[in-house]
């Protein structure tokens, strides 16, 4: 098939970016989007053009490094993918198709397509993790039994891919879908509890500082989710907010 | 011995290790503070070691090319991580892990590696639940178990199909507490460029911040490298697209051996390609043949009417089908390791018997474990007498809550949905069990310079088993390497902070620069890619699945041929000083350039067929593995001697004291 | 507490109580309405124990105003910080894929509520005000129905109340059920509070539509 591509192109942080068109050919519905973006750089880096920048690595939609906005949505029109695993079957010929970078302020742009989401490391360094040495001498791994309910909760939210994709889906750039994901994964936990209080007040206040948006509910962030995280987590995040809080 | 000294612990195999860390010197806490550490990659063994080695007081660097260590490809990682905790009761113990483990690896690892690493499994358990990895568990709110290939017993933890990716991010979270602590400074998206040595010993990196393109010089009193294997050199593997050797190659220059290059990994159960646009391949965990039976027609009619889409697989009734798996290996069934899965396989569809339109596919059916699950759960929900319909959508959820997200996942890349019709699979290069020569320390030929994880040889021989990886490279990172660094950095505790204002820093900085530029000059019209799928052509051909005395010399002219047109002709636009995906691809490519030769060259050197290394001069009228104890039961060590022809091979001779050398049978 | 009045969370639940607060006066608001259209007499009662009983006057009424102008005040600043964290806008953004319009827009309706009340207030409020504290005239349990039925004589008058009843409807759409989620409530009970959110959100706009159209249609003939 042959795509009409509307790419946003950006020399680096500092320099102002602008939408440039490209037109693909021999685009085939089995390659992946981030393929049929390969071709295209083939195509520029032949004729002496810098070729488009964009994240990537794994390629199978777990590492969480590929985002692009395609045609106005989070890895693009299909659900539960990343771009990576989005494939051009999903796309028609002579399809004109729009790219752009994940947009919040939080996230600048780097180059091209590729932009910069430590925030989201700094949120999770202010408190993503439980305060137990690393020397192996903790209680035996059976030794608190943890229903599997929640222990399949916590998993289903520990899923995060920390893509931003709930970022780039919110009206409002809010992060609240990435950061209560693993408020949510330790507050299911008895392991996560003792630390339950601090950690997401320091998480939330993290988030803040970063100049993410605040949650309106839209939802956006659960329906572009490649990995599905749910609202109950944003849900359980207020609750644990609001009780750290009580507590002082 | 000579260069080579192994430095494994005297002493009686399940007391060595601890007995060694009972011996090695310590660096007391206070002076811990005064040591600098630099941890590049920061995968399972790399995030690990660097929270670990925080945690115990040193000062830590990390590096990753990455935009976070939460990236790292040990995150695609799916089925599990084994651990010898015994919960199952079904006989497990660290000795029979530890045999497993030898016997999988085709008798080329060393005994006592391994055996500390099966003592160190259930650490790792203990230590990821307690960070709040959440393992699946049973419904009385126990951890479970499944198995995989190659063992007989029941000891995988796992998180869905996302086992790697919780383990990661435990290691993560543990890196983000020493980070939020100040203990480890961050370097992402930097790049290793060169090892810096300082009077024989590591002291430091050359990396390249890959956002601005900055040279940067960074000191330490030692460095570990844990940055993974090579399997890109393949161009199409499992492997993040970003995987490279760069960082261990540096170090093979600067006086690292490198050991056992060609034992490589072909994984059986991964997506077959779908053209030539191709640029990466998927994983189907190997925990699928748990449920899955692979098949191809009995027929070669039937799979040539299969490929030109005449006939559906479904549509053939069972007694039309070949089990091979099941027919050639009745022990181990479809359960046999990963090495004489994949090499069945492609025996099959090089016979012409393959499914797909390349005819480069087996199928993996599941229809006969959902009709056993959809039974077992009629008759355990009381609903008896339930229609085959019924029988069916129960055995689907059961098995779309073992395996949805890869069930979920196949149908996104292939279009179809397995659980109606048979998944189509084939082998893919996935992991190398080669890397770095290290001694029981885990320390290179350099001093001062560690290698964990993939990056290193040394545990899983010719070819490793399933769920065996994440395992060692926690282990490494968390309970080996921080204890075994202190005996060397001990001596260090009077050296002060490590000048990067010394010519031999001035050096290697000058070597990165002089590099780079020589690879933006090149004048010719090819990409990056051009020369690495070329490469990849060359090394999955000639030194592949199966690999040949003629071949492997053709390759070793290809490559080098390749190599020099590389150089003087590689396109790379844009600037050295900025931003540049395609400089970076190259860096990476052109040191594949130089590792596939030796690659060859090592399997060349191999006159046997062990494990993952299948040379068709050396096997048994029935077409398996045919091993020569007598003359390669060693490690290959590769020193580096300017071109990789001619490398030195250093042999290291491995001592089986507490185990029997067997041919390998799963039959 | 200083730190929580500038968390998002906070302002959330602030917006959320607000809002909650603002509802649960709707029902009361819609439930003293509704007599106007059945028996003008208990309308009558009804509005004069509204208007002269301290509690309501000096309690509830300034706890009204306040509540109406902290959602209000909220709801604006988390509109500003909601576009500044977006930065650089999209060229294509395709929000209909992923959201509702209601829960997109809440801003607008918003908006136009507040115009809406401030009608409203001049209607009714100052016009109460004044009667009783600037002209100082008696009380007259009587007189509400009366002035009610009149300030719908005008089409214009009529047709603005019933659209911004409307807009009410689509704010209440998303609002209602999204304050739950704000506090933290999202559980086996959520799609039945859904519910229920939603069928007010329709049913009170479209009762306080169906009296400014009764009275607009059933003018008191003297």
């Amino acid at each position: 098939m042959k795509l009409n591509l509307k790419i946003w192109r950006q020399k680096d942080a500092n320099s102002k970016g602008k939408m440039v068109e490209y037109t693909l050919d021999g685009v085939e519905g089995d390659m992946s989007f981030l393929e049929m973006l390969d071709i295209l750089n083939e195509e520029l880096i032949t004729k002496g053009e810098e070729p488009v920048e964009f994240d990537h690595d794994c390629r199978e939609g777990i590492c969480g490094t590929c985002s692009l906005q395609i045609n106005g949505e989070p890895h693009g029109p299909d659900r539960l993918v990343t771009t990576c695993q989005l494939h051009m079957r999903k796309f028609n010929d002579g399809d004109t198709i729009v790219i752009e970078p994940f947009r919040a302020k939080a996230f600048p742009v780097i180059k091209d397509l590729i932009v910069d989401r430590s925030s989201f490391d700094r949120i999770q360094q202010a408190g993503g993790f439980i305060s137990v040495n690393t020397s192996g001498n903790t209680v035996d791994a059976n030794a608190i039994p943890i229903d599997k309910h929640d222990a399949d909760a916590a998993m289903d939210a520990a899923t995060c891919i920390g893509c931003g994709a709930c970022v780039a889906a919110c009206k409002n750039a809010s992060a609240m879908l990435f950061t209560s994901a693993k408020v949510s994964q330790f507050a299911l936990l008895p392991q996560g509890q003792v630390e339950a209080t601090d950690r997401v007040q320091n998480m939330v206040r993290q988030m803040d500082l970063e100049g993410f948006g605040n949650c309106t509910n839209t939802g956006a962030c659960e329906v572009e989710c490649p990995k599905g995280i749910s609202l109950e987590n944003i849900a359980r995040m207020n609750r644990e907010y609001l009780a750290a809080n009580i507590k002082g | 011995m000579g260069v080579l000294d192994s430095k494994v612990p005297e002493g009686p195999l399940a007391e060595k290790w601890t007995k060694h860390k009972n011996d090695i010197n310590l660096v007391n806490p206070a002076n811990k503070r005064n040591i600098d550490i630099i941890v590049v990659g920061t995968g399972l063994a790399g995030g690990s070691a660097a929270a670990t080695l925080a945690e115990l007081g040193y000062n830590v660097k990390t590096f990753c090319y990455q935009d976070s260590p939460r990236r790292a490809h040990s995150i695609a990682a799916q089925g599990g991580i084994n651990a010898a905790k015994n919960y199952q009761g079904d006989g497990d113990s660290p000795y029979r892990l530890f045999y497993d483990t030898i016997k999988g690896g085709d008798y080329r690892s060393r005994e006592a590696n391994v055996y500390r690493l099966a003592q160190e499994s259930v650490n790792i358990i203990d230590q990821c639940v307690a960070q709040g990895v959440p393992f699946a568990r049973e419904y009385g709110g126990l951890l479970d178990n499944r198995s995989f290939g190659g063992v007989l017993v029941s000891r995988t933890f796992y998180a869905k199909g996302q086992t790697g990716q919780q383990l990661l991010l435990g290691a993560y979270s543990a890196m983000n507490r020493q980070i939020n602590r100040g203990k480890i400074k961050s370097m992402n998206r930097h790049e290793m460029m060169d090892l810096v040595l300082v009077d024989g010993k590591a002291r430091g990196i050359i990396a390249r911040d890959l956002v601005s393109g900055e040279i940067q010089r960074h000191s330490a009193h030692a460095v570990v490298l844990a940055t993974g294997g090579y399997g890109n050199v393949f161009f199409l593997s499992t492997n993040a697209m970003g995987s490279n050797v760069m960082a261990a190659w540096r170090a093979h220059k600067r006086g690292a051996f490198m050991a056992n290059p060609c034992f490589t990994q072909i994984h059986p159960t991964c997506i077959p390609v779908s053209g030539e646009h191709q640029s990466k391949l998927t994983l189907m965990s190997e925990s699928l043949r748990n449920d899955g039976r692979i098949w191809v027609p009995k027929r070669k009619e039937d799979a040539i009417a299969i490929r030109e889409g005449k006939l559906k697989p479904t549509q053939l009734a069972e007694e039309e089908r070949d089990y091979y798996l099941e027919r050639r290996y009745p022990a181990f069934g479809n359960l046999v390791p990963r090495d004489v899965a994949s090499r069945a396989a492609k025996e099959r569809c090089d016979a012409g018997f393959g499914v797909n339109k390349t005819g480069e596919a087996v199928y993996l059916d599941f229809s006969a474990a959902i009709k056993r699950y959809g039974k077992e759960k009629a008759l355990t929900s009381g609903m008896k007498g339930a229609d085959e319909a019924t029988l069916i959508k129960l055995g689907e959820e059961i098995i779309e809550a073992k395996y949805g997200n890869l069930f979920q996942m196949y149908e996104k890349i292939v279009d179809e949905n397995p659980y109606k019709t048979p998944m189509m699979i084939y082998p893919a290069v996935h992991y190398t069990m080669g890397g770095l020569w290290v001694d029981y320390n885990l320390q290179t030929t350099i001093p001062g310079c560690y290698a964990a994880g993939e990056a290193n040889f040394s545990d899983h021989g010719a070819n490793r088993l399933g769920a065996s990886a994440l395992m060692q490279g926690l282990a490494d990172g968390y309970f080996v390497l921080p204890y075994t660094i202190g005996d060397y950095l001990s001596d260090d505790i009077r050296t002060g902070p490590i000048s990067t204002d010394s010519p031999e820093f001035e050096a290697a900085e000058k070597d990165v620069r002089d590099r780079m530029e020589k690879l933006m000059s090149g004048k010719g019209e090819h990409s990056v890619d051009y020369y690495h799928k070329r490469l990849g052509k060359i090394m999955w051909n000639k030194c592949g699945m199966s690999r040949n005395e003629k071949e492997l010399k053709e390759a070793i002219a290809e490559i080098s041929e390749l190599r020099k047109d590389f150089w003087e002709n590689v396109k790379i636009p844009g600037d050295s000083n900025a931003k540049n995906q395609e400089l970076e691809k190259a860096g990476r490519v052109a040191d594949f350039l130089e590792l596939g030769e030796l690659f060859a060259k090592d399997a060349l050197t191999r006159n046997e067929s062990c494990g993952g290394h299948f040379r068709e001069e050396y096997q048994t009228p029935e077409g398996e593995a045919l091993r020569d104890d007598k003359n390669f039961k060693f490690v290959s060590a590769w020193e580096y001697k300017g071109e990789p022809k001619d490398a030195k091979l250093h042999k290291e001779t491995l001592k089986y004291e507490n185990i029997e050398l067997k041919t390998r049978s799963y039959k | 507490m200083s730190g929580l009045i500038k968390s998002s969370l906070a302002r959330k639940v602030v917006m959320a109580l607000s809002g909650l607060f603002l509802v649960f006066f709707l029902a009361q608001h819609f439930t003293i309405n509704i007599t106007s259209v059945i028996d003008p007499e208990t309308f009558n009662t009804w509005s004069h124990f509204m208007g002269y009983n301290p509690l309501v006057q000096y309690l509830l009424q300034p706890i009204l105003i306040a509540g109406v102008i902290i959602h209000f005040v909220m709801g604006f600043i988390l509109e500003i910080q909601n576009r500044n964290a977006r930065g650089i806008s999209y060229v294509k953004y395709k929000g209909s894929a992923n959201t509702p319009w209601v829960s997109r827009n809440m801003i607008y309706t918003g908006l136009v509520i507040l115009a809406f009340l401030g009608l409203h207030f001049y209607d009714f409020w100052i016009h109460e005000m004044s009667y009783k504290y600037v002209d100082m005239l008696p009380e007259n349990p009587t007189r509400y129905y009366e002035e009610t039925v009149e300030k719908f004589a005008p089409f214009w008058r009529t047709v603005i109340y019933v659209i911004s009843f409307v807009l009410l409807s689509l704010h209440l759409w998303h609002g209602f059920a999204s304050s739950f989620q704000s506090m933290g409530v999202n559980n086996k009970y959520t799609p039945a509070i859904k519910t229920f959110a939603k069928i007010f959100a329709v049913v009170i706009p479209l009762g306080f539509a169906f009296i400014a159209l009764y009275h607009h249609l059933n003018p008191i003939t003297h």
